[in-house]
């Protein structure tokens, strides 16, 4: 498991990586959290569930980071650790789970920059050599 | 005049600084950037090391949608982004156009409000370091922020509905201010209930709020008059002191913008309208989602307005605290938005047509006579207010009859970014660029020292050379250059 960014002119480009599908998106989670604030100072001492679906697993990754995003302004949370399982039913990939974190703290989290949306661009979800990418740009 | 083939682009420079890229296959008009070489050397790099996602591609993109005027534009401070360019401008006919998410983005009605002191720079020079912490302590910037004015849910949709004399109503300001904003600072139209639930519950905390990334508040004098007859008329002198404020319309103008690149997906489809880009997709003007979707943005546009207007009444407020001013001596310059669409009647083919302009990082800049310009400046073309780095300086330009010909009555909108945020956080260290630019007497405050990092001045584009371009083109010419002396960054 692990989170790396990727150039990008004027916003930030994110990857997760995972060995399941669940693990890209959960890493890439916290690669955006890593912009908004120093993600080892969040602790996980509450969570929110989280419930999003899409027609495809791309459309679904993007899903799931603006839910993400969403939560941070509707909870005034920040979160760290993602537990979600993704699952396809029908013609339609439902992603479940929660994420951990607590209420934002300006002395504690050493916040960075606001994440305003995940964005389509250079969006990509894909397994390679049995390994899990999920990728995007985030307008900051 | 020189012609540049790269890939499947034709440039050609058809006038000094403007330069065309030919019309091929279905797009319906050509493209149109405003540039020095050096600009357009930096698109076409991009093209050349096979980046498919670059400027030069999604100005012709823009060139395909239905109903698009003349050119599918991009100003000096272009860089790619999201389906339409950064600095991107797409007049479309009201009756048969599109209305494009991209050509709004996702910050709707961000923009600047500028308004002037009735102090000169050595007032501020002594008490620098006293406004810097004043500004920091009582303007609400950076993530999870809470507004100063406090509403209740349904409190929300009269703000989308009145925009900035909502906060007025709330004794935010003046009713002189509301003069000096575009569209009195009220876009009609807007239609709250077009705006989801999640995305007003993100909002009612933070009517108020500054935001972070490129968002700012500075105290900036005025160095340089190149203009003195509309220096005169906009109200501007030598030194003298300004508040400049960049922010837009926060989370309800981010969730709106994520909700409606759904709608506007599924519009694509359904009206046949080629998706060459995720962000680019569109409806047509009349139609459902069309409308909705411009309801929606219209409501977002006012969010901008009312936040704007309490910001810079807080900043006001904060003024008075530290010099010995009234707050009624600041007056506000102008208000504009620089991600918007607006419908406005320009001349196409020597007839006056009712067009959506889109402008993506493009500010408007009309020219003399316009009726949407207040009165006071109505002989001279409105205030384009622009943007440069927290380091080096903003410009003040006065909108012209050549613009209004040539690019819908749109200039640029800031410097423009050069370099990529990971790789100016590479490069430059926040404190360190801290102590630089308090060196050349420049004091900032920001939230983080990365946030500092990634504005470095060194990461955009030349401000200079963005303006001159406007300036030697005469989209808009250029009336006073000013220089920062204390930044609040979020």
């Amino acid at each position: 498991m692990v989170y790396k960014y990727f150039e990008h002119q004027a916003d930030v480009g994110i990857i997760g990586v995972g060995k399941t599908l669940e693990e890209s998106f959960q890493e890439a989670a916290r690669a955006m959290f890593q912009i908004m604030a120093s993600l080892n100072s969040i602790e996980g001492k509450k969570s929110v569930s989280i419930s999003v679906k899409s027609e495809d697993l791309e459309g679904l990754f993007i899903e799931w980071l603006n839910e993400l995003i969403a939560q941070v302004g509707l909870k005034n949370m920040l979160f760290s650790r993602f537990d979600i399982k993704i699952e396809k039913k029908q013609d339609k990939y439902i992603l479940k789970g929660k994420a951990y974190g607590e209420k934002i703290n300006s002395e504690k989290h050493k916040l960075k920059t606001e994440v305003k949306a995940a964005s389509y661009s250079q969006l990509k979800v894909k397994k390679e050599n049995n390994k899990y990418t999920a990728r995007c740009v985030v307008d900051v | 005049m020189s012609e540049i083939k790269v890939k499947d682009f034709t440039l050609e420079e058809v006038k000094k600084l403007v330069w065309e890229i030919k019309k091929v296959d279905d797009m319906l008009v050509p493209g149109r950037v405003y540039g020095s070489k050096n600009i357009i050397d930096h698109l076409i790099e991009d093209v050349k090391l096979g980046k498919d996602w670059n400027a030069l591609r999604q100005i012709k993109n823009v060139a395909y949608l239905p109903g698009i005027q003349n050119y599918s534009l991009a100003l000096s401070d272009v860089h790619p982004g999201y389906g339409f360019p950064i600095g991107g401008v797409g007049a479309f006919d009201a009756e048969k156009g599109v209305v494009s998410f991209a050509g709004v983005g996702f910050d709707a009605n961000c923009g600047v409000r500028t308004m002037i002191t009735p102090l000169v720079k050595e007032d501020v020079l002594k008490k620098q370091k006293i406004i810097l912490e004043k500004f920091f302590k009582e303007v609400p910037a950076g993530l999870g922020s809470t507004g100063d004015l406090k509403l209740s849910m349904s409190e929300i949709d009269e703000v989308l509905v009145k925009g900035a004399e909502f906060a007025f109503e709330r004794g935010y300001g003046f009713k002189e201010d509301l003069r000096y904003i575009e569209e009195g600072g009220i876009v009609k139209g807007a239609n709250p209930a077009n705006v989801s639930n999640k995305a007003k519950q993100r909002q009612f905390k933070e009517v108020g709020t500054l935001g972070s990334g490129n968002h700012y508040l500075e105290l900036q004098y005025v160095d340089e008059i190149l203009d003195p007859k509309i220096a005169k008329v906009y109200g501007l002198k030598k030194n003298q002191v300004l508040i400049s404020l960049h922010t837009g319309s926060r989370a309800l103008g981010h969730q709106t913008g994520t909700d409606y690149l759904k709608v506007l997906s599924d519009a694509s489809r359904k009206y046949n309208i080629p998706i060459r880009e995720r962000e680019l997709v569109c409806a047509p003007i009349n139609s459902d989602e069309g409308q909705k979707y411009i309801s929606a943005e219209f409501a977002a546009f006012n969010c901008a307005f009312a936040n704007r207007q309490v910001l810079a009444h807080l900043a006001r407020k904060a003024m008075i605290k530290v010099f010995d001013i009234d707050e009624k001596e600041i007056k506000t310059l102008y208000d504009i938005g620089h991600n918007t669409c607006k419908f406005e009647k320009h001349k196409v083919n020597g007839k006056m047509k009712k067009l959506l302009i889109h402008r993506k990082g493009s500010t408007r800049a009309f020219g003399p006579g316009r009726e949407e310009i207040p009165e006071k400046y109505r002989k001279v073309g409105q205030p384009v207010l622009i943007g440069g780095t927290m380091g080096t300086c903003s410009y003040i330009l006065h909108g012209t009859d050549k613009g209004m010909e040539d690019t819908f009555g749109s200039s640029a909108h800031g410097a423009g970014r050069r370099m990529s945020r990971h790789e100016a956080k590479r490069t430059y260290r926040g404190e360190k660029l801290i102590n630089e630019l308090s060196r050349k007497g420049i004091l900032i405050k920001g939230h983080g020292w990365g946030g500092i990092a990634e504005e470095a001045p060194g990461a955009y584009k030349d401000a200079d050379e963005v303006v001159n371009v406007m300036h030697q083109t005469g989209i808009s010419k250029i009336v006073v250059k000013t220089k920062p002396m204390v930044c609040i960054k979020g």
